[in-house]
């Protein structure tokens, strides 16, 4: 019959076309040995792990598959055992992870800083400020816009509590000067520049961040806006398929000489964006 | 106005300078998404037909039921595909999460109700015509199936392409069932999503360019393959 013969080869003629397509792809992507590192969007938006990765994949053979998400989310990740590798910042959070038994070890890696970004205008007046407290006040008092990322990332988390050293209660500002957005940190920065507000972001996004419009850094440099980031092993115990060998490489390859290094040779306009502090007792 | 031509400009010197990295999206966003489409082809089409050339009790409900999934938000199906396929769900042991079968998944299961709803009410309003013919013929179902998906085949390759249409350009499934990994689950509208909070507008839109002239490439072959047809 004409008629089947026609859907026949309709249907097969799709089959050929997604085999086609299937084959070079499957080809190029055939990397057998993998881990899964959840982690964070400032890592992987920065570009910081697109520079190191590289170095760690030739001298194991290991190739790292980064899923990039808020802390929070990439916590969650971990806790259904859908990664090998826990790579955020939050320390509280971490350690929570660690003794509720799905991280093996948390290590310190390194630290980068937050800054408050906000319109050259600065409504506020807090550019050159040292005492990021004190900025947020203002921005409260003066009820200029600040975009949060809202997210539960630990940026976001860090917002908080800075708020709360700031005596300033966000949750009552909310919908008027205080715009939760609910995004990453670059859609965040996105929305503060089309609408000339202040927002946190961390550095290394900043530095690397394209849409900046009017946007630069006003306050930076209080020792309350450091950022430390912390790696663990996700549990083998608690999941049976985590890759502890190859995952647990990757933790060590992070921390030694070698990882440190890569850390800090990665630079953006001659300026650093992470700083390695593996060995730092309590980081 | 200046970040439109500069997305143009993008645009064009991407696909001149045949990026390899642009390949591999592109390759995988194809892959990905015609997959789907003949998954959904394969179930919807034969789905739809027979729930519209058959009679059986709660049809009417089914009917509304189908037409209702397709407004199914991608990221609903994404989370949903998401915790059945994580280690801690029910098919965890796969293994299959943050692969590209698992963007498969959940794009089939975005566009199987907008194939079957769309094919449903082609082939309902055919039965007015066929109904007693086929009686007549004493058809049985399979044949009755047949017969009445290749008589409507011109609409339904429409219908094909509406699914098309919108599994490759959902982003909200397959960022959560693939987690946008470089070179691995990487398609276009995440790589779109990426380079946007990375605050690369030209190039974002210059992606979407890009993905816009792929989709014209599909649905222009297709009318090649009607005009052929018809003829």
């Amino acid at each position: 019959m004409l008629r089947r013969n026609f859907l026949t080869r309709t249907l097969l003629g799709c089959a050929a076309l997604a085999a086609l397509f299937s084959a070079p792809v499957n080809g190029a992507l055939a990397q057998e040995r993998f881990i899964v590192v959840a982690s964070t969007t400032s890592t992987e938006d920065s570009g910081l792990f697109k520079s190191i990765l590289p170095k760690f994949t030739q001298k194991t053979g290991i190739e790292v598959r980064v899923v990039a998400k808020g802390t929070g989310q990439a916590i969650d990740l971990a806790k259904r055992g859908d990664a090998d590798v826990l790579f955020v910042h939050h320390k509280p959070s971490e350690e929570k992870f660690v003794a509720e038994g799905f991280g093996v070890e948390r290590k310190p890696v390194m630290y980068n800083d937050f800054v408050v970004v906000g319109p050259k205008a600065d409504p506020a007046k807090v550019k050159g400020s040292k005492d990021v407290a004190a900025s947020l006040k203002q921005i409260a008092e003066s009820k200029a816009s600040f975009v949060s990322r809202g997210d539960d990332s630990g940026t976001h988390k860090s917002e908080l509590a800075l708020w709360k050293t700031a005596g300033v209660d966000v949750a009552q500002a909310s919908g008027g000067w205080y715009r939760s957005v609910g995004q990453g940190m670059g859609p965040t920065l996105n929305t503060a520049a089309a609408v000339g507000a202040y927002a946190l972001a961390d550095r290394g996004t900043w530095l690397s961040f394209k849409n900046r419009g009017d946007l630069e850094v006003l306050v930076e440099g209080d020792k309350r806006l450091f950022n430390q980031y912390g790696v663990m092993l996700v549990n083998p115990a608690k999941f049976q398929h985590i890759k502890a060998k190859d995952g647990q490489a990757f933790v060590d390859w992070l921390v030694s000489g070698e990882g440190q290094k890569a850390i800090a040779d990665y630079t953006i306009g001659g300026q650093p964006l992470f700083f390695p502090n593996a060995n730092e007792p309590g980081a | 106005m200046h970040e439109f031509s500069s997305a143009f400009a993008t645009a064009f010197r991407l696909i001149v300078a045949f990026d390899p990295t642009l390949v591999q999206i592109v390759g995988l966003s194809l892959r990905v998404s015609l997959t789907a489409v003949f998954l959904s082809a394969l179930i919807g089409l034969p789905l739809g037909a027979a729930v519209a050339a058959f009679r059986f009790p709660g049809r009417r409900a089914v009917t509304l039921m189908l037409n209702t999934l397709m407004g199914l938000p991608p990221v609903v199906v994404g989370l949903i595909v998401y915790l059945i396929l994580s280690r801690s769900g029910p098919l965890g042991v796969l293994g299959l999460l943050f692969t590209p079968t698992a963007m498969v998944a959940a794009q089939t299961v975005l566009i199987v109700p907008i194939v079957a709803a769309l094919t449903r009410q082609t082939v309902e309003d055919l039965m007015v015509e066929y109904d007693d013919l086929l009686r007549v013929m004493g058809a049985g179902p399979v044949r009755t199936l047949f017969t009445l998906l290749s008589e409507a085949r011109w609409t339904l390759l429409t219908t094909v392409l509406a699914g098309f249409g919108r599994a490759s350009a959902e982003v909200g499934a397959v960022m959560i069932v693939g987690g946008n990994i470089e070179h691995v689950t990487r398609v276009m509208t995440t790589a779109i999503a990426l380079e946007t909070s990375k605050g690369d507008l030209p190039l974002a839109l210059g992606l979407g360019i890009i993905l816009m002239t792929l989709s014209l490439t599909v649905n222009l072959a297709a009318a090649l393959v009607r005009e052929a047809g018809r003829a």
